[in-house]
């Protein structure tokens, strides 16, 4: 399917989500209960085989994160992104996708590390870029470093 | 003294023990830990342990300028340093809609295969050395030296080049540019074949990695694997067909896919890479477009409000930059989404339940650069 026909399935087969764009794909908010069941259903439906986890990242927006993730297909070559909101910053936790994609593992080993974000159901979550000592999660926009102040 | 029975061989007498490969290590080709828990000989489990050169790349591009940053992104991968900054590049000159002089699109390709040769002839040699077989390692650095003669000339640098910039690239080549390319491929082609008789037709050689680290195809997907080590697997995913950039569509290549699944199967299709890589530096040496090689852009970028995402096919795989910008003079999150970093997923599968000896072949053939994984 190419980008327009895309958008138009999406809205017709997920009307609880809400289609949006990107410069670069189409984009779908899903509300972060309905995350399995949704990747699930866009992974196994036949028409959409979503099956390639390529990224899957975090962005920290002050007032919430999101989650992203972006999906491609090996069959049909069309790409999809999809975005978790996660209100609460403090104890911010999420369904892992693991289930579905063993690439995540890593991916949300770093998105722990990264930005604190807890996955449920995830087989190994650590740091594994920082450890366990580090203070602080560094890629929030709340994080200070006292030793390399750099601002241009 | 209680006395032991030895006329019956005893089975419960294994014992689980963990040996610790790395930091420091020959075989894994920088700094990463790899937690092996053994049983015998045998593999029973692998932990990596990463960050050992983690620089965070990713939070000090959230302090630099969009011309800035890409200079970082050399120091990730740095055998694919060109095809890393090109990835970059395209994700600004898109958010901006540049459009990049037909000089500078060919420079960049020919740059960016070169760049391809050297990192699989490099792969090649050490490849060859983890094995045990000490000259390739040398031949692979003399060759590769040819090709960093030609780098260094044309862009001043021997590894981390910064030359290709957002709008085309930093100078234009030298005259003898064209020249030299053309009396480089005519020794590479001979290197390749030097290559095949040293080592590819090797019994030995061959019987280290037939069968060892079998990686199928659905496994390959789970796992998000990417570049030679998913064709290997029989899928196809080559970045340049699929979602081809700066002129890639225009020439001819083959994409290399091998059902093999196993270490030799990665083997045969970056060797074959190679050759690919050669076909289509010589479709575009002979006639390169005169004119700009690269088009005004303003001191200061600012990429409108929104989010880029650009893909590029590096010697490792998929390439894929992620830039969220708010508008502002200083990119607001850039994820950098490396091949190794995915394909470091794969090595605790398809060693399982193998011989240590044969996690050597393993990693040897996923190619792995280390601070394309910590970033």
């Amino acid at each position: 399917m190419n980008r327009q026909d895309l958008k138009i399935y999406l809205e017709q087969n997920y009307p609880y989500c809400k289609v949006d764009d990107t410069f670069d794909f189409p984009l779908l908010w899903v509300d972060s209960e309905k995350l399995i069941s949704t990747v699930h259903k866009l992974k196994n439906t036949v028409e959409t085989n979503f099956d390639f986890l390529f990224c899957e990242t975090a962005i920290d927006r002050v007032t919430h994160f999101e989650l992203v993730y972006h999906l491609t297909s090996t069959k049909f070559h069309h790409d999809i992104v999809l975005k978790v909101k996660l209100e609460n910053m403090d104890n911010a936790s999420i369904e892992s996708v693991y289930p579905l994609w063993e690439t995540a593992e890593l991916f949300e080993n770093e998105i722990y590390d990264m930005f604190g974000i807890r996955f449920i159901h995830h087989p190994d979550l650590r740091r594994i870029m920082l450890g366990d000592e580090w203070p602080g999660f560094p890629l929030r926009k709340d994080y200070i470093d006292d030793i390399n102040i750099k601002t241009l | 003294m209680e006395k032991i029975d030895i006329s019956q061989p005893l089975d419960n007498l294994t014992e689980e023990f963990v040996v610790n490969i790395g930091p420091q290590h020959p075989s894994t080709h920088g700094v990463l830990r790899l937690q092996v828990k053994l049983d015998g000989e045998t593999i029973k489990d692998i932990i990596p342990h990463l960050g050992y050169i983690h620089r965070g790349i990713e939070k000090m591009t959230e302090s630099l300028g969009y011309k800035q940053f890409i200079y970082l992104t050399s120091r990730m991968d740095y055998l694919s340093a060109h095809i890393n900054n090109e990835a970059c590049s395209l994700a600004i000159e898109k958010g901006l809609q540049i459009e990049v002089p037909a000089r500078a699109k060919a420079i960049r390709i020919i740059m960016a295969e070169l760049q391809r040769l050297t990192s699989h002839e490099l792969w090649w040699g050490s490849c060859a050395m983890d094995m045990g077989a000490v000259t390739p390692f040398f031949l692979a650095f003399r060759d590769r030296e040819r090709i960093l003669e030609i780098f260094e000339a044309n862009t001043g640098n021997r590894l981390t080049f910064n030359y290709i910039t957002p709008g085309g690239v930093m100078f234009d080549v030298l005259p003898s540019f064209v020249r030299s390319i053309k009396d480089l491929l005519k020794k590479v082609k001979n290197y390749l074949k030097e290559y095949d008789e040293l080592i590819t037709g090797n019994i030995i050689f061959q019987h280290r990695l037939k069968g060892v680290g079998y990686l199928s195809r659905e496994l390959a997907i789970s796992l998000g694997c990417t570049g030679p080590v998913a064709r290997a697997s029989g899928i196809s995913c080559d970045i340049r067909k699929y979602y081809p950039y700066d002129g890639y569509e225009k020439l001819e290549f083959k994409e290399i896919i091998n059902n093999g699944c196993d270490s030799w199967a990665r083997y045969e299709v970056r060797m074959e890479e190679m050759k690919q890589s050669i076909w289509i530096i010589e479709q575009l040496i002979d006639n390169l477009p005169e004119g700009e090689f690269r088009t005004k852009m303003k001191g200061v970028i600012k990429l409108p409000e929104g989010e880029y995402y650009q893909r590029v096919e590096t010697a490792r795989g998929e390439f894929g930059v992620y830039i969220v910008s708010d508008g502002g003079s200083k990119p607001y999150r850039v994820k950098f989404r490396s091949p190794s970093f995915s394909n470091l997923a794969a090595l605790k599968p398809i060693t399982i339940g193998s011989k240590i000896g044969d996690l050597m072949a393993s990693m040897a053939t996923l190619d792995l650069v280390i601070p394309d994984i910590d970033r």
